[in-house]
């Protein structure tokens, strides 16, 4: 609707314009309009009210700090101390805030009201396939995904409403389209799709004999990875049973066949041998792990990797000095304020000082731009700059390495 | 497995572990602020409805409740229920909008105008 003398309006595509899947809960009239607007909302939030808080530090935030202590503030941490006084920034967090509850809110009275439906239809396609399901109960949730539920998701990723269900996979997936305002796609796999988009251009023709997904969740970063390579054993790793369950079954139901779920700790990935696999991927996934662990993962990803392999860690942009302060603070917002607590210590890590120290030589690694690869003529361009949502933009950087370097 | 039966309403209200921060001065502000969005999300809910009502009528003349829960808008239309909730969500929060405003630019209380103008 682009009327004459009107600006183009940016608006979220409706909820009703999802993909759905074999698993996909059904939303009501009134559910799916619930996500309109959350959708809507979030885009307000980010696009028009969010300059208001450098605004609030510019103007009113920075120089108080100033008058008070006679210097500049020295970190993040102490322009939030500060930010969290302002009024205009109570506001606008406690809006984001109940956006964030709202969403889980809405989406698990979605989910639950369907459950029974969801488990059958889950169940069917799983036991239709038992081998590319592996489920391990002796695997323990680890403290850093049980510390809290991460993005204030009830029971997070492993939660279960009754025994074998899959009400966190569901709600985890529906959900997406709110908080991200529909920037990731039909099916919330614009990240992964970007992926498959991206090793295209970037080694045209290789076709990996096996890729390793950690901390898979759901699958929807690794299932159109899977469809571009449907030679290519996949191996999809988490410790969260209930993810995985509806993650196996959503892959079914999208064709992705080639990819196994299989419920384990990238901490020890002693199953498998020293070059057992061609690509190890991780997206969004290393800021839900912890200070020791993502070494670790990181080790044993090396340790898995074959010669002329590919790792590859999709993040949102690391905290460098040359990133200015309150753009620190900003992007650090989820991490206090929407249950994240390794998100402000895992984008001030040397990652690539990390991945050094696993075994990569410098020159071996690269850090690369990715953006979300969704059908625009529904979806819309994820803004950037200053209008973007920190935290949930559909661009990352992408961090990687090719093992003993990119074969030519 | 057993599927027994579950209070969905109840449970989809579950609280998410971890200790919730406040965000204004007074705690009882966040438990107002939390029902009054809750309320303006409500409310955009009953707009697209009655946004779904009118459409359907236009077309058909009659409608039944299956008609309303099997409704997907079109391109346009679903565009146009997007803005509609836009500007919807851009009045409901035009006081935190105008505060915003009025950072960019330092103005004189009203009193002190009022001062001026009596002189001038």
């Amino acid at each position: 609707m682009s009327k004459k003398n009107q600006a183009p309006v940016d608006v979220a595509p409706p909820y009703q314009a999802v993909a759905r899947h074999g698993v996909s809960p059904k939303p009501s009239h009134d559910e799916a309009a619930r996500f309109d607007f959350l959708a809507n909302f979030n885009k307000v939030l980010s696009g028009t009210l969010g300059p208001g808080n450098k605004l609030a530090y510019d103007k009113r935030v920075l120089p108080t700090f100033k008058k008070e202590h006679g210097r500049e503030p020295k970190d993040r941490f102490e322009i939030r101390h500060a930010m969290n006084k302002d009024p205009f920034h109570q506001i606008w967090s406690a809006s984001k805030r109940n956006s964030m509850e709202m969403r889980q809110q809405n989406g698990r009275a979605m989910v639950l009201r369907q459950l029974d439906e969801l488990d059958a239809k889950a169940r069917a396609l799983n036991e239709s396939v038992p081998d590319t399901l592996e489920l391990n109960p002796d695997v323990q949730v680890p403290r850093y995904q049980a510390a809290v539920d991460i993005h204030c998701m009830p029971g997070s990723y492993h939660g279960e409403e009754r025994p074998g269900d899959v009400s966190a996979g569901a709600n985890y997936d529906c959900g997406i389209f709110a908080t991200t305002a529909g920037g990731l796609g039909a099916l919330s796999d614009g990240g992964g799709a970007a992926l498959a988009d991206w090793i295209r251009k970037e080694r045209p023709g290789w076709t990996p004999r096996r890729i390793l997904d950690i901390g898979c969740t759901i699958g929807h970063n690794i299932v159109p990875v899977a469809l571009a390579f449907p030679e290519t054993e996949i191996i999809a790793i988490d410790t969260a049973a209930p993810s995985l369950r509806y993650g196996h079954a959503r892959a079914q139901s999208l064709g992705a066949k080639n990819i196994k779920f299989i419920q384990m700790n990238a901490e020890d990935l002693s199953r498998y041998e020293y070059g057992h696999f061609d690509w190890v991927q991780t997206t969004m996934f290393l800021h839900e792990t912890s200070g020791k662990a993502l070494p670790r993962i990181i080790e044993e990803g090396y340790r898995v990797l074959a010669e002329g392999g590919l790792m590859l860690h999709l993040e949102q942009p690391q905290y460098s000095d040359e990133m200015p302060l309150y753009e620190q603070f900003i992007r650090d917002w989820d991490a206090f304020n929407n249950n994240e607590p390794f998100w402000s210590a895992m984008h001030a890590l040397d990652l690539k000082g990390i991945m050094q120290k696993s075994g990569f030589a410098k020159e071996e690694l690269f850090v690369t731009g990715v953006r979300a690869v969704v059908d625009r003529s529904i979806f819309p361009e994820a803004p950037t700059g200053e209008a973007e949502d920190h935290g949930r933009a559909a661009v990352w950087n992408a961090y990687g390495a090719w093992k003993g370097g990119k074969p030519a | 497995m057993s599927d027994s039966p579950l209070d969905w309403m109840a449970l989809a209200n579950k609280k998410a572990k971890g200790k919730r921060p406040e965000f204004f001065d007074e705690p009882e502000d966040d438990r107002i602020y939390s029902i009054l969005i809750a309320l303006v999300g409500e409310v955009s809910v009953l707009r697209t409805r009655l946004d779904t009502v009118e459409r359907l009528l236009d077309e058909k003349g009659t409608i039944s409740r299956d008609d309303i829960e099997n409704f997907a808008p079109n391109r346009e239309a679903g565009f146009e229920r997007g803005a509609l909730i836009r500007e919807y969500i851009l009045r409901v929060m035009r006081g935190p909008i105008q505060a915003m405003e009025s950072l960019q630019e330092q103005e004189p209380p009203i009193e002190d105008v009022s001062r001026e103008l009596k002189e001038i």
